[in-house]
């Protein structure tokens, strides 16, 4: 895994719906480690991940992240239901161009499910098979938004060993929006202080989303 | 731009994919035409050609709006969006994809069903040419149209609302060259045109489609 540089935000503010959310954020997650982001429902923690992920562009401040080595795992696993469990992971290695290594579907305890299709999952199958997206994409920066949600406790200790074993330990990044311990040894980053003043939007307009 | 390419023709295969529902579409309005204009051979094959035209053109608007709009419903449009492909490319395999699973069945089944409509010998042939030409813009246009309405509520309505307009150039020059074509008169002129629309909006609209989608996705 290359990225030497790591990820490094600064004065990042960033805005939902042209309102700004979170304001002043700097930090900087070097490779192998692990930010665990806190903060109550409408902090702004997907806000931020989408910004990290480059899907919105930053209110102000700047991100700073080696070119292609961000990937994003939302609330949904974009999991295509006619497809199944294996076609479903061949497809996001093949979309990021990368070889597709069966041994992920161990990792994630997929292999006696693999001919399954998707649609056929439970929730936490599903989620399982959304996680292991991330091993098959061979991304440095996994931005996680609640990657525990419908996981049993097994699987979210599966996740977590992998997160430790496989990515951190291979020079990867992860920051992770949760409220489940994950038993990772990393910082946690309240957004409480953050939280910026809905009315600093006013010197700019909500059409700023067209420029 | 293969894998997502391959993976939309698997879906629309595969169970609950409605390929195929723009073809049935297809048929029955062709089939409609002769009950509703009369039996009368005539008429039918001077209107045969732009009626079939008008039916393709409908045709493929039926499977526009699913597009972009699976991929926004399970989550995997950020996801592809964060992917090395860029929008544009995105956008340029979706049109593909559409075509070879609408536009392409359409113009293979045109000259069949142009029996129902009692076309005459040469007609068969610039049918197929013209729409052969002509459906890649459809296609095109629509993803484009697809990208703009991606995440709205009924936003299949709003599509069809925005798309047929931009429709009516290809459906005038690809219906006029038929129509010239089957009528044996010099076809050459609209023929061009028409190809002109296809190659205009295969260079140009990939890159409006990126950057609405990309608006559309923050």
């Amino acid at each position: 895994m290359t990225g030497r540089t790591g990820l490094r935000v600064e004065g990042l503010a960033v805005a939902r719906g042209g309102v700004p959310v979170l304001t002043g954020l700097s930090f900087a997650v070097a490779p192998g480690e692990a930010l665990i982001l806190r903060g109550p429902n409408g902090a702004g923690k997907t806000t931020l991940l989408r910004v990290l992920a480059g899907l919105a562009p930053p209110f102000a401040g700047r991100v700073e992240a080696p070119p292609e080595s961000v990937a994003f795992a939302s609330h949904a696993d974009g999991i295509k239901a006619a497809l199944t469990v294996t076609e479903n992971l061949r497809f996001w290695a093949d979309l990021y161009g990368r070889g597709f290594d069966a041994a992920i579907l161990d990792d994630f305890d997929l292999r006696s499910l693999r001919d399954r299709p998707a649609g056929t999952l439970s929730a936490g199958q599903s989620r399982r098979l959304g996680l292991a997206r991330l091993g098959v994409i061979g991304r440095t920066i996994l931005l996680l938004d609640e990657p525990t949600v419908s996981l049993d406790v097994a699987s979210v200790a599966r996740f977590a060993d992998w997160l430790r074993d496989r990515h951190l330990a291979a020079g990867g990044i992860a920051v992770i929006a949760t409220h489940v311990p994950l038993g990772l040894d990393s910082p946690v980053l309240d957004l409480g202080p953050f939280r910026a003043d809905p009315r600093a939007a006013a010197h700019q307009g909500t059409d700023a989303a067209f420029l | 731009m293969k894998a997502l390419l391959l993976r939309d023709l698997r879906l629309a295969v595969r169970a609950g994919g409605g390929f195929g529902l723009s073809l049935a579409f297809f048929l029955i309005v062709i089939v409609l035409i002769p009950f509703g204009v009369g039996p009368e051979s005539a008429i039918l094959a001077r209107i045969g050609p732009g009626i079939l035209w008008v039916a393709a053109l409908l045709a493929t608007l039926l499977s526009l709006d699913r597009q972009f709009a699976l991929d926004h419903e399970d989550g995997a449009l950020p996801l592809i969006a964060t992917s090395p492909l860029p929008l544009e490319g995105v956008a340029l395999a979706k049109a593909l994809a559409h075509w070879l699973t609408t536009g392409l069945p359409l113009t293979l089944a045109a000259a069949p069903l142009g029996v129902l409509l009692n076309l005459q010998g040469p007609a068969y042939g610039w049918l197929v040419l013209t729409l052969a030409l002509g459906t890649p813009a459809l296609s095109v246009i629509g993803t484009f149209g697809a990208a703009l309405t991606v995440g709205l509520r009924r936003g299949g309505l709003l599509l069809s609302l925005l798309v047929l307009p931009l429709y009516v150039p290809t459906l005038i020059f690809g219906a006029e060259a038929a129509r010239r074509g089957a009528e044996g008169l010099a076809a050459t002129t609209p023929l061009l045109m028409l190809s002109g629309i296809t190659a205009g909006s295969l260079a140009l609209l990939p890159f409006a489609a990126g950057a609405v989608l990309r608006i559309n996705l923050r």
